[in-house]
């Protein structure tokens, strides 16, 4: 006869959860530490800690689906000769041909288009199906390079010079072998099949200094046409975005720890920066210091997933917010249909974090040829550009809420914090409170 | 010949020119650099341009096509990203030098500082004299010729790029071996050699090249990281 044992009268450790014993046996066994994709996945302060006021008697709403409520948004005005005008205020963020197929980076660029807004190449360069489906393109500036050329430099609308992302400020790249195909090792200029690295910092500077010569350059060489952003992972993003601003940024992008990669050590991902909430403010505040704010436009990132995330970010003084995560999951990302074959991943619709082994089943993270087939460009694009619609629904109906005919008229003012931690954060008051922690007396 | 005083007019009219059509075939004189920084960024066609002074940093960054000859210095970032064509300094170039450079020639006829084709991905680089320290540091491919000789860790974390080194080397990098050097290591060498108008016995270099044992992580690797 069995001993029944009761669930009740077992104690999970706090400290040594089952998710931690896992780890150990799995680091025991393995040697090696956990490389995923994606962004933090633990429990922080977020823009959910927020919430809107809304109007009462000392401000009046918009009628919905009548007055009009503006979202259009322009980057790239302090230089540029042809700044970047788009419709909503929700661009696409960097993710590489490489770390993504063909067709997902395709269905980016379609997705983008067909609502008015821009997507940005990464790593590993420029491919014509981007190019050729994107109304609006940002090229990336990487430290590593690959696939850099002046032409397709000339041929962006904008240039982004990365000089870190939030899920690992600090840190470089690497895409695995796997995803190494023929076409990718002749972009980056290696051999097919080896682990490509990508590297941690620019090649040709260092510091602030430098960097505003390299901004020189890449405007000299595009005849000071575009915009230049300048895009940092949230580590000290008040230094960061004034430094930034220092050198000559039109635009500052802040990527926050939830923002995703396509392969990192989880070590990395869940330790290294700070939220993208407290990196909002953190960034506006560099901003208002020097007398910038709206000249320099702010692009926040990491972790933005509904229209209140992105009213939210806006409100506290960010011009645009930038996608990535959220729309690999509106490409199909984790679809439920794919569930036998996650399982057979080791994984499940809806954990699947395994980017860097380059066997998505939807076709988006991988370089495999029958699998990326699996991912309709056209469709995917679609379903794209009607989640960036959603969103930017989402965030007209909470501006008209708050009284305001345009999405860049929210304010601080408008919103309350639910926690103490996201109070302080973000310089909002406790709700039912006129108290911020270190900023006022409760 | 089209002359820009650089002291008077900066850089932009020249840059401006240079991305022209009508540059193609012209020869081009650049006068008073003064150590400005962007001088001759992204030549677009086949002009022959000299500047006569020292320059500062990115000189003939992303050159496509164009002779870019320099009768000075060079500062750091010289022929960056680098597509083809060639860039030749009479003097010495500071660090960074043909850093991720895809194709072309870069002759420094002086000697080359820190970090000399970082990252190079194709281009060809012959240094008459000596280059310093982490040069060639994850070099793809192409061939780094140095004539004098090679600071601290040369080739560290090496791809596929061809090192051939004249002199002493201080040391190598993470994964940077010395190879056997061949016939048609000679032929390159020989080639390149001319190319830049040096003479030397290619026969009295050596070569440094992958060991390609880091290709791909292994754990058993983790400390030669």
């Amino acid at each position: 006869m069995t001993n029944r044992i009761d669930p009740s009268w077992l104690r999970e450790s706090a400290t040594f959860s089952k998710p931690v014993i896992r780890e150990i046996q799995r680091a025991a066994r393995e040697g090696i530490y956990d490389i995923r994709g994606g962004g933090a996945k633990r429990t922080i302060p977020t823009f959910d800690d927020l919430v809107f006021l809304g109007a009462s008697m000392s401000r009046y709403p918009l009628e919905g689906y009548r007055e009009r409520c503006d979202t259009s948004v322009t980057l790239g005005t302090r230089y540029a000769k042809k700044p970047m005008e788009l419709k909503i205020p929700i661009t696409i963020a960097g993710m590489s041909f490489g770390a993504l197929s063909a067709q997902a980076k395709e269905a980016l660029g379609r997705g983008a288009s067909e609502v008015g807004t821009s997507t940005t190449t990464g790593d590993g360069g420029m491919t014509p199906e981007e190019r050729g489906q994107s109304k609006h393109l940002v090229y990336q500036y990487l430290p590593s390079r690959y696939g850099m050329n002046p032409v397709d430099l000339r041929k962006a609308d904008a240039i982004e010079v990365v000089v870190g992302q939030g899920a690992k400020p600090g840190g470089g790249g690497m895409l695995l072998g796997q995803k190494i195909s023929d076409r990718v090792a002749e972009m980056r200029n290696l051999p097919k099949g080896i682990d490509q690295r990508s590297a941690c910092r620019h090649p040709d500077w260092t510091g602030p200094d430098d960097l505003e010569i390299k901004i020189e350059e890449l405007r000299e060489l595009t005849d000071w046409q575009v915009p230049i952003y300048v895009k940092v992972g949230a580590a000290r993003p008040f230094y960061d975005v004034q430094l930034a601003v220092k050198a000559g940024a039109d635009v500052v992008v802040v990527d926050g720890m939830q923002g995703g990669t396509a392969a990192t050590q989880d070590v990395f991902i869940e330790h290294v920066g700070i939220p993208t909430l407290a990196a909002t403010r953190m960034a506006v505040d560099a901003l208002c210091d020097l007398g910038k704010h709206r000249e320099v436009q702010l692009i926040v990132s990491g972790g933005i997933r509904t229209g209140a995330d992105v009213a939210k970010a806006l409100a506290m003084g960010a011009d645009a917010v930038s996608i990535g995560t959220a729309a690999l999951i509106a490409m199909g990302d984790n679809a439920p249909e794919y569930e036998a074959e996650y399982n057979a991943l080791g994984s499940s619709a809806g954990y699947y974090d395994d980017w860097q082994e380059g066997r998505d089943p939807v076709g988006i993270s991988t370089q495999d040829s029958d699998l990326g087939a699996r991912l309709d460009p056209v469709k995917a694009g679609h379903r794209v550009a009607n989640y960036l619609r959603c969103l930017t629904l989402e965030l007209q109906t909470l501006a008209r809420a708050s009284g305001k005919s345009d999405v860049h008229n929210l304010e601080p003012e408008d919103m309350a914090a639910l926690t103490v931690e996201a109070a302080a954060m973000a310089r909002i008051p406790l709700a039912g409170t006129d108290w911020i922690p270190g900023h006022s007396k409760f | 010949m089209r002359e820009f005083d650089l002291g008077e007019g900066g850089v932009r009219p020249l840059n401006a020119f240079l991305h022209q059509a009508e540059s193609a075939g012209q020869a081009v004189a650049a006068r008073h650099p003064g150590g400005r920084h962007n001088v001759a960024a992204g030549a677009m066609y086949d002009s022959a341009v000299d500047i006569h002074g020292h320059v500062g940093y990115y000189c003939a960054g992303m050159n496509q096509d164009a002779a870019i000859t320099i009768h000075g210095n060079a500062g750091p970032g010289l022929a960056e990203n680098m597509m083809s064509g060639s860039v030749r300094v009479k003097g010495n170039a500071s660090q960074y030098c043909g850093a991720t450079a895809h194709g072309g020639l870069l002759v420094i006829e002086g000697n080359a500082a820190a970090r000399c084709g970082i990252s190079m991905k194709g281009v060809d680089i012959v240094v008459g004299g000596s280059i310093g320290h982490m040069s060639a540091f994850m070099a793809q491919s192409g061939a780094l010729v140095v004539c004098g000789d090679a600071g601290d860790s040369l080739g560290d974390s090496i791809y596929e790029a061809r090192l051939y080194v004249h002199g002493k080397v201080s040391s190598l990098g993470a994964d940077c071996i010395e190879k056997e050097l061949r016939d048609e290591h000679l032929a390159e060498l020989a080639g390149l050699l001319e190319q830049a108008g040096l003479s030397h016995d290619p026969a009295s270099f050596r070569r440094y090249g992958s060991a390609r044992q880091l290709y791909n992580f292994k754990i058993d690797n983790v400390g030669a990281y």
